[in-house]
C-alpha cells in the first residue's frame, strides 16, 4: 500500500520534469534547437536517387522516450529529452552487378545519457556476386533465424542494447563472408577477425542493470581479447514447404557474464566477461496454408556445462477479418534455456509468449503488433505493443511501448520495472 | 549471305513450332461453350509463350474515394518456366515509397497449388517466408489483389465462352472464367479478349457474392520481340468503394539473360 502511494508521487513528479525538461531548461533548450535546426536542414534536402550506379536513401527520426515513473536510483537521469537518430546508407553497384559497395553508418544524438550518445558503422563492406557464389568483405550485418520472440539462433552481430531493449538493433560485425549457392543448398563461411562490445548504458541511463555496466573492466577468455578470429558455417535450403537453417559458431560469446566488482571511485559495477564459446543451432519453419510452424534450438559450450534451448511455436493468419481489408496474424511460442548459473541470464528461460498482429493492408502501410510474454516460473510478464504508419510519401510515424507487471525480486526485469515508457517517433526517410 | 538465310530459317522453324490459329480456327475447335473458352484461353496462352525472361518498371497510382493518391514504385523480374505444369518464377523489388525501398518478394508460382513465396525485409537483413494462401487480399494497399498480378496460368481457371462482340474498334472473344484454385476472392470473371491478337482488353471481377467487384482495363498494346504483347497502362476500379489503382509499365525489358539463380532466397539479400 505504501509502495503504490510512493509510486503515486514519483509519477506525479518524473510527469513534471518531462515538462521541464522538454519546455523550460536552459542548456536543453540549446540542445533541442540544435536537433531541430539538423533535422530541418535534412528535411529540406532531396537527393536525386534515380541512378541504379549509386545512390543515397536513409532516414532521420526523432525519437522521444516517456517514462511513467522515476527511475529506480537518483544516479539515473530524470530527463526525457527528445534524441535525434541519423541512418543514411550509400549504395554503388557496377555496371555488371558484380561489385557492389554499401556504406551506412548511425548516429544517434542523445542528452539524456552519454552512453547512448553514439554512433556505429552498420555497414561498410564490398560485396563480389557471382552466379553460384558470393563473397562479401568488410562491416556488415547477418539474420539468422525464424521465431519472432527470441532470436536464439541469430549470432553473427552485436546487439546495439543501448538503441533498444529488445534485442533487434545490432552493431556492424567486421568479417569476410563467402556464400556457395548450390543444387544442394547455400552454404556460408565466416571469419570474424574482431569483436564488438555489447553496449550498454550509462550510470545517469534508464533501461539499466540495478548494478551499472563499467565496460572498461571489460575481460575476456581469450588472451587476444578481441582480436580473437571467430569463426561460423552456416547450411540453408528450402524442401517444399520445409525452410532449414544449420548453423555453427565458434568463437568470443555476444553475451557477456557479468562479476561483480568495485571501481577505482569505489562504486559497485558490473564487469563483462566474455566466454569463448561453441555454438550449434538448427532453424526450421514448415509453411502451410495460414500457417507457419517455427522453431529455433541451439547448444552451446564455454559457460561452464553444456547446455541447450529452444524457442518454438506457430503463426496463423486470418485474412481479410470481417469483410474488411485487414489481415490478423496471432502468435505463440514457447521459450525454453535450461543455461546454468555460469552462463549469461537470459529472460527467455521457460516463458510463453502470445502476440497479436494487426495488418491495415492500406495506402499508407498501417500495422499494429502487441504481445505479452510471461514466465512460467515466476509469473513476471514483459508486454509490448508497437504500431507504425506511414504520413505522406516519406514520413513514417511509430509508437513502441513497453511494460512489465508481476516483476519478482530476483527477475532480470526487476532492474527495469519502472522503466515502463513509451516512444514516439517520427521519421523523414530519403 | 548464306549464313543470314540459315538462321533466317532457324528463326523461321522456331516460329513455326507452333502455328497460330486464327479466330474461326479456335471457335470450331470445341463443340461447347466450355471448350471453346479454354481454346481461346490456350490461344492466348500459346501467343505470350517464348518471351524467355523479362525486366520490367512499374509505377502504380493508388487513388481512394476522396481523389488523394499515392505513388508506388517498383521493378519487376520474370523468368518464364518453359513447363508448363509449373508457373513462372518472379521478384518484386519494391523503390518507393523510400522506407519500403530495397524490400525484395520472390514468388515461384504454381498452376493449383499454393505458390512459394519470400520476403526480403533489408533493414533486418531478413528473409521470411510467407503464407500465400492470401490470394485475395490487396496488393501493397493497391485495388490488385495478389491474384490479379499473379502470374496466369491456362488451368488456373475453367472457361465458358459466351459471344463475339465489338469491343473499342476491334471484336472481341467474351468468356467468362471460373477460379479453379483455392482462395479466391472471385466467383466468376468476365473476359473480353482480341480476336486478332488474343490479347485481355478488359476483365469484371465478380466477389464472393457474385456482385459486380472491379473492372480492369489494359490501354496501349505495343509488341516485344517480334511476337510478345504488352500494355502500357492497367486501370483498375473498384466499384464498391470508389476506390482505384493504376499500373503504368515503363522500360519493358524482355531476353535479358535472367537466371534461375537471380530468383533464389540467397539472390533476395542482393539485389536492389
Amino acid at each position: 500500500m505504501k509502495k503504490t502511494s510512493l509510486r503515486g508521487e514519483a509519477r506525479a513528479s518524473t510527469k513534471q520534469s518531462i515538462y521541464e525538461s522538454i519546455f523550460s531548461m536552459d542548456h536543453h533548450a540549446r540542445i533541442k534547437n540544435r536537433l531541430a535546426m539538423t533535422l530541418s536542414i535534412l528535411v529540406s534536402i532531396n537527393i536525386p536517387n534515380n541512378s541504379h550506379a549509386g545512390e543515397l536513401t536513409g532516414y532521420v527520426a526523432l525519437d522521444s522516450r516517456i517514462f511513467f515513473e522515476a527511475p529506480a536510483e537518483s544516479r539515473q537521469n530524470m530527463s526525457n529529452i527528445p534524441t535525434l537518430a541519423i541512418e543514411p546508407e550509400y549504395y554503388h553497384v557496377s555496371e555488371n552487378y558484380e561489385h557492389t559497395l554499401t556504406f551506412k553508418p548511425f548516429v544517434r544524438i542523445d542528452a539524456n545519457d552519454d552512453k547512448r550518445n553514439h554512433w556505429d558503422i552498420r555497414q561498410f563492406d564490398w560485396l563480389y556476386a557471382k552466379d553460384d557464389w558470393e563473397l562479401r568483405t568488410g562491416v556488415s550485418k547477418v539474420f539468422w533465424g525464424v521465431t519472432e520472440s527470441n532470436h536464439l539462433v541469430d549470432i553473427i552481430n552485436q546487439t546495439d542494447s543501448i538503441e533498444d531493449t529488445d534485442g533487434e538493433d545490432k552493431l556492424g560485425q567486421p568479417m569476410i563472408q563467402l556464400g556457395l549457392f548450390k543444387e544442394w543448398g547455400d552454404l556460408r563461411l565466416f571469419y570474424m577477425p574482431y569483436f564488438r562490445e555489447r553496449t550498454f548504458p550509462s550510470v545517469e541511463g534508464r533501461l539499466r542493470a540495478a548494478t551499472p555496466v563499467e565496460d572498461d573492466l571489460t575481460t575476456y577468455d581469450s588472451e587476444a581479447q578481441r582480436f580473437h578470429p571467430d569463426f561460423a558455417i552456416r547450411y540453408a535450403n528450402t524442401f517444399g514447404d520445409w525452410d532449414v537453417g544449420l548453423s555453427h559458431f565458434s568463437g568470443t560469446s555476444r553475451e557477456p557474464v557479468f562479476v561483480q566488482r568495485t571501481n577505482a571511485d569505489g562504486e559497485n559495477v558490473l564487469n563483462p566477461h566474455y566466454d569463448l564459446i561453441d555454438q550449434t543451432s538448427l532453424d526450421l519453419q514448415y509453411t502451410i496454408e495460414g500457417w507457419l510452424w517455427k522453431l529455433e534450438a541451439m547448444t552451446r559450450t564455454g559457460h561452464g556445462r553444456r547446455f541447450g534451448a529452444f524457442t518454438g511455436g506457430v503463426e496463423y493468419t486470418f485474412y481479410q477479418i470481417a469483410d474488411t481489408e485487414m489481415d490478423l496474424g496471432v502468435l505463440t511460442e514457447y521459450q525454453f534455456d535450461d543455461r546454468s548459473g555460469q552462463a549469461p541470464a537470459t529472460l527467455a528461460d521457460n516463458d510463453v509468449f502470445a502476440g497479436l498482429r494487426l495488418t491495415f493492408n492500406d495506402i499508407q502501410d498501417t500495422a499494429i503488433l502487441g504481445g505479452v510474454s510471461v514466465d512460467s516460473n515466476t509469473q513476471s510478464t514483459l508486454m509490448f505493443f508497437e504500431a507504425e504508419r506511414r504520413v505522406g510519401n516519406n514520413w513514417k510515424a511509430e509508437i513502441t511501448g513497453r511494460f512489465f507487471a508481476n516483476v519478482k525480486y530476483n527477475d532480470p526485469l526487476a532492474a527495469i520495472e519502472d522503466d515502463v515508457h513509451i516512444q514516439l517517433r517520427i521519421a523523414r526517410y530519403f | 549471305m548464306k549464313k543470314t538465310l540459315a538462321t533466317l530459317a532457324l528463326i523461321v522453324i522456331a516460329n513455326s513450332a507452333y502455328a497460330k490459329r486464327n479466330a474461326e480456327e479456335v471457335l470450331t475447335s470445341g463443340s461447347t461453350p466450355e471448350e471453346i473458352g479454354k481454346q481461346i484461353a490456350i490461344e492466348a496462352d500459346d501467343r505470350d509463350f517464348g518471351f524467355g525472361d523479362m525486366e520490367v518498371d512499374l509505377r502504380m497510382v493508388l487513388r481512394n474515394a476522396h481523389g488523394e493518391e499515392i505513388k508506388r514504385e517498383q521493378r519487376n523480374k520474370t523468368l518464364e518456366v518453359a513447363d508448363k505444369s509449373v508457373g513462372d518464377k518472379s521478384l518484386i523489388i519494391f523503390d518507393n515509397p523510400p522506407d519500403v525501398k530495397g524490400t525484395a518478394f520472390l514468388t515461384f508460382s504454381k498452376i493449383l497449388d499454393p505458390d512459394d513465396q519470400w520476403l526480403y525485409l533489408p533493414s533486418l537483413k531478413r528473409v521470411k517466408r510467407i503464407s500465400s494462401k492470401n490470394k485475395s487480399g490487396p496488393f501493397v494497399g493497391s485495388e490488385f489483389a495478389y491474384e490479379d498480378i499473379s502470374s496466369q496460368e491456362v488451368d488456373k481457371y475453367t472457361y465458358k465462352y459466351v459471344e463475339t462482340e465489338a469491343c473499342g474498334d476491334m471484336d472481341c472473344f467474351k468468356l467468362e472464367r471460373y477460379p479453379a484454385y483455392e482462395h479466391s476472392g472471385y466467383t466468376k470473371q468476365i473476359v473480353w479478349i482480341d480476336t486478332e491478337e488474343f490479347r485481355p482488353i478488359k476483365i469484371d471481377f465478380y466477389d464472393r457474392k457474385s456482385e459486380l467487384l472491379k473492372t480492369l482495363t489494359y490501354e496501349g498494346y505495343k509488341q516485344y520481340i517480334g511476337k510478345i504483347w504488352r500494355a502500357d497502362k492497367f486501370k483498375m476500379v473498384n466499384h464498391q468503394t470508389g476506390k482505384s489503382t493504376d499500373i503504368s509499365w515503363e522500360n519493358y525489358r524482355f531476353k535479358v539473360g535472367l537466371k534461375e539463380s537471380d530468383f533464389t532466397k540467397a539472390s533476395l539479400k542482393r539485389v536492389r
